[in-house]
């Protein structure tokens, strides 16, 4: 089959719906080898305590966040060049996974933070430039909302999107710029300071993460498709769909 | 007559071939040029008379700027200490504010009643005519509040070597607001909720400005060296110099589609 038909809604609709279950599997089985390894076999920090074991969420879902913001200027990038309707679909689907993995960065980051800096919130460098891609997100997704043709919605919301990718270096580059009360980063590619099984329950976690966001992001877009496209012939045609 | 490169090739192989020559080839130089920088001029001296012909409406945001820093002591308190340390950072949201609330004059009444198409259909490159729109949206919001600042700053009893770096720091910022604010302008032109729309999408992405505006002069009053900040602040005024006409005219696109 040409890759290129995949750009269709009518060919990526089934696709998309034969697929997701897979992602949603594969993330309900790496959830539940990652919370295990995480909760059970992981040993406790000799800094902090059991608190530390907040990370196995609230680290793949700040990758997470940072990431789909990227995938979605991306597909925002590629709605403008080619003018396709199916990668503006997909920048719609991703806004709101993307807005809730910012959420749950911070929310866990908080309640992190209480017990180990002993503060729910502090005004550093990666915590504010986590808030203000959650209002990239809200932004995104408002514009969205704002604009009655869905066309130029599609393509105002790259444009958006692509500007505000701006700030996603800025996030990846505020510790070292800032270099205040956030600790530096654990993992990096040159090597990690953390001990291996929490690094393996991490990134059990971090694929769960994904596999959940792919999964998610698929029912989304198919529901996109049913909506923007309920005036064509292979909508009506499709079989468990009763037409009023 | 000086056709350069390949047509002029083919012109001559033609001719010795013996084949009729349009020679409209020719007129590549008599074409009218339509530059930049007229486009740029215009863009500035149309916006700069509309603004003018309207002191009203830019003396009410530059006095909503002027109350806005004049709320804060009230808010907080008149101590002097206090108010120093505040005053940098008053002084910086506020302007992000004001900015923020001249914006819809930049495009929302072209849009309303069709000039902004006209402009969008004319020969001449489109980030250019926007860039000279937004020069003087700078000119008439920007500039007046980095002049006003050494007075307001007056309310705050801030010390006058940082306020040279406030002044400078606003001076390389205010660009910048008025840059990433046109991108929002356009984004949200016949688009619902208006206002608080155009600060969701945009205050979020003055942010940077603000951290780096503000830090300057925090860093002076610790006694450290403002450069960093306003190095960091200028090189965003490039990105945003040259980024932000482009996208503004792909904005504006979208908007007349």
């Amino acid at each position: 089959m040409n890759l290129y038909q995949l750009s269709s809604p009518a060919t990526f609709y089934p696709i998309a719906g034969r697929l997701a279950p897979w992602f949603a599997w594969a993330a309900a089985i790496c959830a539940a080898t990652g919370l295990w390894i995480g909760f059970g076999v992981a040993p406790t920090d000799f800094q902090q305590g059991d608190a530390y074991r907040i990370i196995f969420i609230h680290v793949p879902a700040a990758w997470m966040s940072m990431f789909v913001y990227i995938v979605m200027a991306f597909w925002g990038v590629i709605a403008l060049s080619f003018n396709t309707r199916l990668s503006a679909m997909m920048a719609q689907a991703l806004a709101p996974t993307g807005a809730w993995m910012t959420f749950i960065a911070l929310w866990t980051g908080a309640f992190w933070g209480r017990p180990t800096w002993g503060t729910y919130w502090a005004w550093d460098a990666r915590m504010t430039s986590e808030l203000i891609l959650l209002f990239l997100y809200f932004g995104v997704i408002a514009l969205r909302n704002a604009l009655d043709d869905p066309r130029r919605a599609d393509r105002a919301c790259a444009v958006l999107s692509i500007v505000g990718a701006v700030n996603i270096p800025i996030i990846y580059f505020s510790v070292v710029w800032w270099n205040t009360l956030h600790q530096g980063a654990s993992v990096s590619p040159t090597g990690s300071k953390m001990n291996t099984i929490m690094l393996t329950g991490m990134l059990v976690m971090s694929f769960a993460a994904w596999f959940y966001a792919i999964a998610v992001v698929l029912w989304r877009v198919r529901a996109i498709i049913l909506e923007r496209e309920r005036g064509s012939a292979w909508i009506a045609a499709l079989p468990g769909l009763a037409r009023a | 007559m000086s056709v350069k490169g390949r047509p002029e090739r083919e012109y001559r192989s033609a001719q010795r071939e013996g084949h009729s020559v349009i020679t409209a080839v020719a007129t590549f130089d008599d074409a009218p040029h339509y530059g930049a920088l007229a486009a740029i001029r215009w863009g500035v001296a149309r916006d700069l008379r509309l603004a003018l012909r309207s002191r009203s409406e830019l003396a009410v945001q530059i006095l909503f700027y002027v109350i806005v820093v004049s709320l804060f002591p009230l808010a907080s308190s008149p101590e002097r200490a206090l108010l120093a340390a505040l005053g940098p950072g008053v002084l910086w949201v506020a302007a992000l504010l004001a900015s923020l609330l001249s914006l819809s004059r930049l495009f929302a009444s072209d849009f309303g009643d069709g000039t902004l198409e006209q402009i969008a259909l004319s020969p001449y490159p489109l980030p250019a005519l926007v860039g000279g729109k937004i020069l003087a949206h700078w000119l008439t919001t920007g500039l007046p509040m980095v002049v006003l600042a050494p007075v307001l700053a007056l309310q705050y009893g801030i010390e006058p070597y940082v306020l040279n770096v406030i002044v400078l720091s606003l001076l390389l910022g205010t660009p910048v607001l008025s840059l990433l604010g046109a991108i929002g302008a356009a984004l949200t032109l016949g688009a619902r909720g208006g206002g608080s729309l155009l600060a969701l999408l945009i205050l979020p992405l003055y942010v940077p400005v603000l951290i780096f505006g503000a830090g300057s002069a925090d860093a002076v009053r610790a006694g450290l060296s403002a450069s960093p900040n306003l190095s960091l602040i200028a090189a965003g005024l490039l990105i945003a110099l040259v980024g932000a006409p482009f996208a503004t005219a792909a904005a504006v696109r979208i908007a007349l589609d």
